[in-house]
């Protein structure tokens, strides 16, 4: 019988921690399946942020280091910049990337590093528990935001595709989600399209992925993946904001 | 230039760093300006692109601590530089070093504080540099230069223990020492046998293990024996790398003893006191940490008086303390830091004179 479908090289065989429902899985399969389309897993240099993503030195089988809380794409700099031969790549959520990491992400977008930024938006930091996130809904409550956020004392969702996309430094910012079939497909196009701007030296790249925290958001699988669509997407829409080497 | 030891260079204190980070093999500074030590990065900026090497200029003091953790991580050589505000910034990224057993080399020219302070020397940061400064409890090599020739050979030799080691190696000089011209023999990078980087990432290879360079320890005991392990090293650190001056230290009965740009002021008033045929001698720690414990420890057997003299109200005294015999008398002067602090030499002659004839 002819095998359709298996598990990417660049996944090792294992559990992962994640919760059910949680779609960092399905983000982690989408960054292995491009690093196994380029082939490059052998080339290829992960960095871990502090999140629910810390452990991806355990699922993704490449050389992995592990960055403090945010500080991943100055971390992910001085790799690509001693070897700029590698593929580097960060992960992170929206706590780290978009609160605590928001000078490292900026600059280095920028400066137009040579690296891959994988950015999970769950609307809560998931490790800690769920607290209000930078990403939070106006209106979501949270451990910490009890009453729902409050945009007049709290701010609003932070758009991080959208602001990168203004910075000459960026090849390449795009917003995706893993919520239906017919948005994986898509998500899977423009993951490959996130590096390869760095397999072919085109410049920076950030890929936003809208995901389900269904345990911090008290729902249950179905119904958080159902929130992707129905609350996050018209708030954060899906599409590409910047591609100036049209990949 | 005509290369050999008879070339002698008229430069900066600063300068000299930097152009012993390049003598060391080091390609990739990260950076951000600060006073009194942006000769070190305008200096790099220049030379590191023509070598072939990388210069940035981070975002923050944050982001260049980052970025030398993710080259460091890597396996090459490295460094950055800052004063005392941008120090504490770095703490954060020096921890995650430290725990992740990565070497890399930190030039911290102290100026005084706390807070904003200003510009002027200080020796305020002993405490923050020899205690680690960041959370967890690790230590890192602390080196404490005294001439600008110091500044060139120590600068080098902190690369090679951060290496042999694997601990994050600082260079603590201060304004007076980083600002001051000085001549200079830039010698060759000494020989040295270094371990192979077998931990670095570098992109797995095929058939090759994962490496993962990290300090998250979750396993059962792991974190309690990555502290045990790092305390045996700190302790052969200890054995076979403390360094320290001594100067008519074998008749003495008051020893002095200072580090860095202090050293050199006090050198001048023991001078002054065997002029006056006092039996005074001076002890200069060259490594901070590991401490020169023994030192003391064998010149107290014999001298029972000792003074202290530091740019603060007292902080290395405490180690001095814990270092010479239980019956040995350690006096202190101290000048804090801040604008007109730094003692003259009759100053010191004044307190030498002071506590030898007590």
């Amino acid at each position: 019988m002819k095998q359709v479908f298996s598990r990417p090289e660049s996944l090792k065989d294992i559990q992962t921690h994640f919760c059910p429902g949680c779609h960092h899985g399905s983000v982690h399969r989408l960054a292995a399946e491009a690093m196994d389309e380029f082939g490059v897993r052998g080339e290829t240099i992960g960095v871990a942020s502090v999140g629910c993503s810390v452990f991806l030195y355990g699922y993704f089988d490449v050389d992995v280091i592990e960055a403090p809380h945010g500080r991943a794409p100055a971390v992910a700099t001085g790799a690509k910049r001693a070897r700029p031969d590698r593929i580097v790549f960060s992960y992170q959520g929206d706590g780290d990337l978009a609160a605590i990491g928001t000078a490292e992400i900026i600059h280095a977008a920028n400066r137009g590093e040579d690296i891959t930024v994988i950015f999970v938006n769950n609307t809560t930091y998931g490790m800690t528990g769920g607290q209000m996130a930078p990403t939070t809904m106006v209106g979501q409550k949270t451990s910490t935001s009890p009453y729902g956020r409050d945009h007049s004392k709290d701010g609003y969702p932070i758009r991080m595709a959208e602001l990168l996309a203004q910075l000459e430094g960026v090849g390449f910012s795009a917003r995706v989600a893993v919520n239906s079939p017919k948005n994986v497909m898509q998500a899977k196009k423009l993951m490959k399209t996130a590096f390869r701007y760095q397999v072919e030296k085109k410049g920076f790249a950030f890929i936003e992925v809208l995901a389900a925290c269904p345990t911090n958001w008290g729902m249950n699988p179905l119904a958080a993946n159902q929130r992707v669509g129905d609350e996050m997407v018209p708030y954060f829409p899906l599409g590409v904001y910047r591609n100036t080497a049209n990949l | 230039m005509e290369a050999g030891l008879s070339t002698k260079l008229f430069v900066k204190g600063n300068e000299a760093v930097a152009m012993a980070s390049v003598e060391a093999g080091c390609r990739y500074y990260f950076g951000y300006p600060i006073t009194p030590q942006s000769d070190i990065p305008e200096y790099l900026s220049r030379e590191l692109p023509r070598l072939g090497g990388e210069f940035i200029q981070a975002e923050s003091e944050i982001g260049a601590i980052n970025m030398l953790l993710g080259a460091s991580a890597t396996g090459v050589r490295c460094m950055t530089s800052s004063s005392g505000p941008g120090i504490s910034l770095k703490q954060e990224g020096i921890s995650y070093m430290a725990g992740s057993e990565l070497p890399g080399v930190i030039v911290d020219i102290m100026r005084q504080g706390p807070g904003l302070g200003g510009i002027d020397a200080s020796q305020a940061d002993y405490w923050q540099a020899t205690r680690g400064g960041g959370h967890g409890g690790y230590r890192i090599i602390v080196l404490a230069p005294a001439s600008v020739q110091e500044m060139y050979d120590l600068t080098m030799l902190a690369f090679d223990l951060s290496d042999i080691y694997r601990i994050p190696a600082m260079v603590l000089a201060d304004s007076v020492i980083g600002q001051m011209k000085e001549s200079l023999v830039a010698n060759p990078r000494p020989v040295a046998t270094l371990p192979a980087k077998d931990w670095a990432v570098r992109g797995r290879g095929e058939g090759q293990l994962q490496q993962v360079v990290k300090s998250l320890k979750l396993g059962d005991g792991e974190m309690e024996a990555h502290h045990w392990k790092m305390h045996a090293r700190y302790q052969e650190l200890a054995d076979a790398e403390c360094r320290w001056e001594e100067l008519q230290t074998d008749d003495a009965t008051l020893i002095v003893t200072a580090f860095g740009s202090v050293a050199r002021i006090a050198r001048t008033a023991v001078a002054m006191a065997r002029a006056e045929g006092m039996q005074v001698g001076l002890l200069r720690p060259i490594t901070l940490f590991p401490f020169p414990s023994k030192a003391y420890a064998d010149l107290s057997t014999r001298c029972k008086r000792f003074l202290d003299i530091e740019l603060s109200t007292g902080q290395m005294v405490d180690d001095v303390r814990l270092s010479v015999a239980r019956d040995t008398e350690v006096d202190f002067y101290g000048r804090p830091p801040g604008a007109g602090s730094l003692p003259t030499p009759e100053e010191l002659f004044e307190q030498i004179a002071k506590n030898y004839r007590r």
